[in-house]
């Protein structure tokens, strides 16, 4: 009989391999030209290194080689999604530098537009969050409405996406007499749509099982960052430009600064930066609203405030609370017709940087949804 | 223009329905139809793509359907400003795709580098720099309604392109070299005959 041996197995570790995967450029999931590396352990993400830079315009040599009118068009393809919101910094700051005061109704016209532009920016973020788990019905909603706001901004600029239509000391040209009813209906849509949102995708069971507690991110982290808009806010710090230092007219309104609360999960998930955008698109339309009470009925010229000749000197820092949150332009000016230097402080380039941080074990799958979450777009991180 | 409007023409309503055309026809008229496409979106253009393919403009009423992969589709959208890091991934998508191939530049910046033409350092200054392009979209961005009139104008294209004629172009060369092969294949089916033949005999 042969001798019995006992043999040792070490159960103690078993080595997995990692595999780097390559996410993007091209992907239908990383909301534009994002390039993830992604390191897995199994299913589960243990390392994300971002790479930018496949967008890159060179808005910076730009902004020096035109005069300071025709960077206006440039800003405008920075975040092309927000064109309305990202020239107003941009014209407030030269306003300041130059010492411009603008009438009562430019400054209603520009909040009004301001918040119609985060309204549809907003309608984009749901809408690709919602399809990046798994939902199409509300992206066509969302587009459906959409399009009857690109039809005001078309009907006042001429364009549909990029609009040229905020100018230094004014605007591109007066209302249209229907603006006011025009503006009414849309808000009427939209918050019907939104209703139909809520029962469809936000409180769905399986939406929410999906998004809770997922790419958490703590508030003192968020902060650590540099982080702003809705990805800050959803951390559950009541930061809002709107209310913390008014520019135009926002200190005349009422409300809300929406934050996150961690209802349904922990604070700071996926779940709770979507729902401050949801909820802020009914804000927008309060407030737009209130500002179109007081925008005066009679016909001005829009115009009149307009220098005719742009040579500023001096330098600045001009900031505003943009849908994906704070916007904000260096000038530097020279005396010159063309500014000596502008740099952006662009809110999806410093939002982005905390991705890594969220997406650290985390699953795969999920890692689409992180990313959907803090709603970046490549034209303002790259510049 | 349709292939199936033929079938009006020659319906007889007691005989068999014939429909008289060539096969070359048949297939361009439904290549036509089922265009599947790969969409590149780079920059704002890709919004506007969006929106064409929302409820609102519903781009897949033309029978196109959008693919993940080069590998499946039959055209590639171009929408936005294509820069140089990006210009490397475009050829070897585009080098991907079966053939026949089609591209779409949508926008002013594909189609020559657009408002970034002057100092953008980091702009390929018209993407059929690097790949052919069939069908040019204006605008910046392009309205919807100019992409599906692009669309359209490329389902012109398919419908009118020749498949079998092309050997009409061939050089005599390779015309020679098909006839050969022929030859050749004619002579291996022959021995095969032969072959066969043999091996009955030898059975019988």
């Amino acid at each position: 009989m042969a001798e019995r041996k006992d043999i040792e197995i070490d159960f103690g570790r078993i080595e997995a391999q990692r595999t780097r995967l390559n996410l993007g450029p091209q992907h239908p999931s990383t909301h534009g030209v994002l390039r993830l590396e992604v390191e897995l352990d199994g299913e589960i993400v243990t390392e994300v290194v971002p790479h930018i830079g496949y967008l890159h315009r060179c808005f910076e040599k730009y902004a020096e080689n035109k005069t300071y009118p025709q960077v206006i068009p440039y800003i405008d393809r920075l975040d092309y999604i927000t064109s309305m919101s990202n020239e107003i910094p941009y014209v407030l700051g030269i306003e300041k530098m130059m010492g411009i005061k603008v009438s009562e109704k430019v400054e209603a016209i520009r909040t009004i537009l301001a918040e119609l532009n985060r309204i549809a920016s907003h309608q984009i973020a749901v809408a690709t969050f919602g399809m990046d788990a798994g939902a199409f019905t509300p992206f066509l909603f969302f587009f459906r409405d959409r399009e009857s706001i690109l039809d005001i901004f078309e009907k006042l600029s001429g364009a549909r996406l990029l609009y040229n239509y905020i100018r230094i000391g004014g605007l591109m040209n007066d209302l249209y007499p229907s603006f006011k009813n025009d503006v009414l209906d849309v808000i009427n849509v939209i918050r019907k749509t939104n209703a139909e949102v809520m029962d469809l995708l936000i409180d769905n069971k399986i939406f929410i099982e999906r998004t809770i507690n997922i790419g958490v991110l703590p508030a003192d982290v968020a902060i650590s960052f540099g982080c702003s808009g809705p990805v800050l806010r959803g951390s559950g710090v009541p930061f809002d430009l709107r209310r913390d230092e008014p520019y135009l007219n926002y200190d005349k309104f009422d409300f809300e600064v929406c934050v996150g609360k961690g209802e349904m999960g922990t604070l700071g998930d996926s779940y709770d930066r979507n729902i401050v955008r949801y909820h802020e698109m009914e804000e927008s339309c309060r407030i737009i609203e209130q500002a179109l009470k007081i925008l005066p009925d009679a016909s001005e010229d829009v115009r009149s405030a307009m220098p005719k000749k742009v040579a500023p000197k001096g330098e600045i820092y001009a900031k505003a609370e943009n849908p994906k949150g704070e916007l904000g332009f260096y000038i530097v000016g020279d005396g010159k017709n063309k500014p000596a230097r502008i740099k952006s402080r662009s809110a999806c380039f410093v939002n982005l940087s905390a991705l890594p941080a969220i997406s650290q074990g985390s699953m795969i799958a999920d890692l689409i949804l992180i990313l959907g979450s803090v709603d970046i777009v490549l034209g303002e991180v790259d510049r | 223009m349709g292939f199936l409007d033929r079938l009006d023409k020659g319906l007889d309503p007691v005989g068999p329905d014939i429909m008289l055309g060539t096969v070359e026809d048949l297939l361009n008229w439904g290549r036509s139809k089922s265009d599947w496409y790969m969409h590149f979106g780079i920059a704002c253009c890709a919004i506007e793509f969006m929106a064409v393919n929302a409820a609102h403009f519903d781009l897949m009423r033309f029978g196109a359907i959008p693919r993940a992969s080069p590998r499946q589709a039959d055209f590639i959208i171009i929408s936005g400003t294509v820069t140089l890091k990006m210009a490397e991934r475009i050829k070897r998508l585009y080098e991907q795709m079966a053939e026949p191939k089609y591209v779409f530049s949508m926008g002013s910046c594909a189609n020559s580098g657009g408002p970034y033409w002057e100092h953008g350092y980091h702009v390929l200054k018209g993407v059929d720099r690097i790949i052919p392009v069939d069908v040019y979209v204006p605008g910046c961005p392009p309205r919807p309604e100019a992409f599906l009139e692009g669309m359209v104008q490329l389902q012109k294209k398919i419908r009118h392109q020749e498949i079998f004629r092309k050997r009409e172009k061939m050089s005599p060369e390779d015309l020679k070299a098909i006839e050969d092969r022929k030859i050749e294949m004619e002579k291996q089916y022959q021995d095969y005959l032969a072959d066969q033949k043999l091996k009955n005999q030898e059975i019988g």
